[in-house]
């Protein structure tokens, strides 16, 4: 049953990426680990830590794709389930620090000795353990996005509307993370990590390993995207993004459809987040500033929205490309962002991956055979406000 | 007793006196100070005090402060101040330059309690007798704070002569706090405690408060205390409805701050559907053009420069339209019809203009200076109402009346209705739907020009500036309702206050997170906002 699910939705191109994501979880690790440091071959940990912050940032392009590529909804405020599985896996690894702090104290974090704070609060209970905070990961991100969706979803916000309110969300989540009474470090955020499952954070073979997870993670949420879209639920689910009032005139009951992938991809966007706090070594407020949903957003429709691998295409490209820039030529760097944005909207309607339809739809007498399976864009005119 | 006669004596003297002393006749009363031990000092101090000029209170402040030598060598008394080993030299009286002397050349001229007493006492009296009534008034200010008794009889005598009728309120407020705080207050009748009680109340200020809470609680008296509890809860009330009203005038104030930001996004985004994310650097870049006009003014015609503001208006509404127009041909036009790829095209824009403005004038401040008529404040009853704010209250309310007779009574305002209500019938009527699609961007963008320019008076200008009032500007505009003028004033002012009168209860962030939070859940009950529109504009 489980094993048709994944089956589904393996087409073509779920193999090209699958086949990539594999090279990569086995070359790297050779590469970095065996390949002598004097040879051409030899990748360093700096840059294995690197390119796992890029596939980070996939994994959240990806989560954004399913609910925008296929559910029409624009969320600006993805980052905010990122940061919040983020903090979800920081405070484990703040647990971990035990005694080794500043202040050596064995079970407050530096930053609550330093509050004077006498004992832990409720909600930091339970993540000393793993398994609770890989948990939490999930569950945090997946009950404040079926709140927020339950909401939402019911009184019948959409379009420009829903993704405003997503704004307001991350906002006000950055507001309260930054106040030092909320537990969560304030300004400075979660810092200093030590250890994870027992092996040293700074390791070459812990970073590796975080790599290794994050294809792996990606993968398999690749895996259940493209199994949910391959399914008949996937289905619904894009024809209520193209015209949601059809959809429910047909009797379908188009909430739920949109609160499952939107939870759904809140709990994949936690664990992006999850895996990108030990890899970059610190969360801070900062993660869930508006700007860096809005970013995540250019991330999909720079490689194609609705196309799952364009998502991770541009998500990788887009931030190799600020890696390069802001530190070659950081005056340029947000020209360059804002060109993208302008430049993609204007003559990449399908991002990077439609390219090759849009070139053959513009040769003569080939007009009709390139338009690829679905593309929503203009089509939610008819449900304006939208 | 005799301490207090020769008060009077000097009172007297002061009365009679009081302009025919120069500051020449005082030169050898300070030459006094010098000379005979601390009696010596003690009966020049009196005499300085008894000859009523104000010139004498800085010599007088400087023996309080230990800074009154005797030059050795001649027993010149100086104002001498210690730099590195030597000792600065001034004349006491005229503030001229002495030169320096070593410290074995000057002798200082000592004083002991009695004398510090005399010292503050003569103080007192010589500014509350001042000629100048700025200076008689904070004179009796801080006799008011200090509650000293020995001010007790000059301040009775100073208010006997006094004219100015602020001046004598203040007198009497600082003689009624010290007959209720001091001995006296066992002594007197019912009828003085509460005479006294009453002055303080009508006083009337947080100082009243806290003194009037501390008689009630430790008062000379029975009587005395239950006058002061009464005082006190009048005080209360009376307190409390002036800072009720000082919020809500702090709520008008930020509420009008948030229109003025929100008003152009109401014209784009509520009369034309267009997700402008670039709203907030039209509100910068008009707040660097009133630096521009003002850099211009400063250089030119600085003594103009309080004009430089009425310029910048017009300057700020064309430059911030002109670079609406420009976009609109460039990028929007392409995307109507297409809110979600609008706002991420307008979104890449804005990051563009913020470098822009980053790379042209640096990512530091810029300077904005205000003109006169905007600095400074007045009191209205309890009210404190800076100028400033005052004038972007009225600002605001008058740009929204003139955008609104602009949509409303213009044959502009009337194509552009006809354009956002039925574009192919409007075009076929001969509207020239394109250009009026630039125009009305133009005047969206133009308007948060002008926003720049109020704001630029409060805010940082910097690249930033409009990065922190866009996502306000949105929910304004959201929660009044897409569409409707009238719901951006009303929801502009609703979430002003709204926060305001949240920030003494939960701190200002908190406040701030709590009113998106409202927001929020205000969107999931009325998803079209407060003044939704309704019947067919809502589907097409």
């Amino acid at each position: 049953m489980l094993l048709r699910f994944f089956l589904m939705g393996l087409d073509r191109k779920a193999g090209i990426v699958l086949t990539i994501l594999a090279i990569l979880a086995v070359a790297v690790p050779v590469m970095t680990l065996w390949v002598p440091a004097d040879s051409p071959f030899h990748l360093s940990v700096f840059t294995v830590s690197l390119l796992g912050k890029y596939l980070c940032f996939a994994l959240l392009a990806l989560a954004l794709d399913l609910v925008w590529g296929y559910c029409g909804i624009l969320s600006l405020g993805h980052a905010a389930f990122f940061a919040i599985g983020g903090y979800a896996m920081g405070m484990y690894l703040m647990r971990q620090i035990g005694p080794r702090g500043v202040y050596g104290n064995p079970v407050l974090p530096d930053f609550m000795v330093f509050l004077n704070w006498k004992e832990l609060p409720w909600y930091w209970l339970g993540f000393d353990q793993f398994w609770f905070a890989a948990i939490m990961v999930l569950v945090v991100p997946g009950a404040l996005a079926f709140a927020f969706g339950w909401f939402a979803f019911r009184s019948r916000v959409t379009g420009v509307y829903l993704s405003i309110i997503t704004q307001a969300l991350t906002f006000a989540l950055l507001l309260a993370f930054f106040r030092n009474d909320m537990g969560f470090g304030g300004n400075n955020g979660l810092t200093d990590f030590k250890d994870i499952l027992g092996y040293d954070i700074q390791a070459d073979t812990t970073r590796v390993a975080l790599f290794v997870a994050t294809v792996a993670a990606l993968a398999l949420s690749y895996m259940i995207a493209s199994g949910v879209i391959a399914s008949k639920l996937g289905k619904v689910l894009v024809a209520l993004r193209d015209a949601e009032s059809r959809v429910r005139f047909m009797g379908y009951d188009t909430e739920s459809y949109k609160l499952f992938a939107w939870t759904l991809s809140a709990c994949m966007a936690g664990v992006a987040g999850a895996l990108y706090v030990p890899q970059v070594g610190i969360i801070n407020p900062s993660e869930f500033a508006p700007a860096s949903s809005i970013e995540a957003v250019i991330w999909v429709a720079v490689g194609g929205r609705g196309t799952l691998a364009g998502a991770i295409l541009g998500a990788v490209l887009v931030n190799m490309g600020k890696s390069y820039f802001t530190g070659a030529l950081p005056e340029l760097w947000l020209f360059a962002l804002g060109g993208l944005f302008v430049a993609v909207t204007l003559f990449l309607p399908k991002g990077l991956l439609g390219l090759g339809g849009q070139l053959k739809a513009k040769l003569p007498g080939r007009k009709t055979a390139a338009l690829p399976n679905v593309q929503p864009a203009n089509h939610t005119a008819d449900q304006k406000g939208a | 007793m005799r301490r207090a006669l020769r008060w009077l004596m000097a009172v007297c003297v002061v009365v009679a006196t009081s302009t025919a002393v120069y500051a020449a006749d005082l030169r050898p009363l300070v030459q006094a100070l010098g000379s005979g031990g601390y009696s010596g000092t003690e009966k020049a101090l009196v005499q300085l005090s008894e000859a009523g000029d104000p010139a004498a209170v800085p010599v007088i402040e400087a023996l309080q402060a230990g800074d009154l030598y005797v030059r050795k060598a001649d027993g010149t008394v100086v104002i001498a101040r210690k730099a590195g080993d030597a000792f600065t030299l001034t004349d006491p009286l005229t503030r001229a330059a002495l030169g320096d002397a070593p410290a074995a050349a000057v002798e200082k001229i000592r004083i002991n309690n009695s004398l510090r007493r005399a010292i503050s006492a003569s103080l007192g009296a010589l500014t509350l007798m001042s000629s100048d009534a700025g200076v008689r008034r904070s004179a009796a200010d801080a006799v008011f704070k200090s509650r000293d008794a020995s001010a007790l009889e000059t301040l009775t005598a100073a208010i006997a002569k006094e004219q100015d009728k602020g001046v004598r309120a203040a007198m009497e407020q600082a003689r009624a706090a010290i007959l209720l705080t001091g001995e006296a207050a066992s002594k007197m009748t019912d009828a003085e405690i509460q005479a006294a009680t009453d002055t303080l109340t009508a006083r009337g200020d947080r100082d009243a408060l806290v003194l009037l809470n501390m008689v009630a609680g430790s008062g000379a008296s029975d009587t005395t205390k239950r006058s002061a509890a009464a005082a006190v809860s009048t005080l209360e009330q009376k307190l409390a409805f002036w800072a009720a009203l000082q919020n809500l005038w702090y709520g008008l104030s930020l509420g009008s701050v948030l229109l003025l930001a929100a008003i152009g996004l109401a014209v784009t985004f509520g009369v034309m559907g267009v997700i402008n994310m670039a709203h907030g650097e039209m509100v910068m870049i008009g707040a660097y053009t009133t630096f521009l006009v003002q850099e211009f003014f400063r250089a030119h015609a600085p003594g103009l420069f309080d004009l430089s503001i009425l310029v910048a208006l017009p300057a700020a509404f064309l430059v911030s339209g002109g670079v609406g127009i420009v976009i609109e041909r460039s990028v929007i036009r392409w995307l109507y019809g297409r809110p979600l790829e609008t706002l991420l095209a307008t979104w890449g824009l804005s990051l563009a203009l913020q470098q822009a403005v980053r790379s042209i004038f640096g990512p530091t401040n810029r300077e904005v200076g205000a003109p006169s008529w905007m600095s400074g404040a007045f009191e209205l009853g309890g009210l404190t109402i800076t100028y400033g704010r005052l004038w972007i209250v009225i600002f605001a309310f008058a740009v929204f009346a003139a955008l609104l007779v602009a949509l409303k009574r213009t044959w502009f305002g009337l194509s552009i209705r006809a354009v956002t209500q039925n574009r192919p019938m409007a075009n076929a009527m001969g509207i020239r739907t394109a250009r009026v699609d630039a125009l009305t961007f133009g005047l969206g963008s133009g308007i948060a020009g002008l926003a720049g320019v109020a704001l630029s008076q409060i805010d940082n200008v910097s690249p930033n500036l409009g990065q922190g009032y866009i996502l306000d500007s949105f929910m304004v505009v959201v929660f009044g309702g897409v569409g409707n003028l009238w719901g951006t004033l009303v929801g502009a002012l609703t979430l002003g206050t709204m926060n305001k009168f949240l920030e003494p209860y939960a701190g200002a962030v908190l406040g701030k997170i709590l009113v998106l939070i409202f927001i929020i859940l205000f969107i999931q009950r009325r998803p079209r906002g407060l003044f939704a529109l309704k019947g067919r504009a809502v589907e097409v």
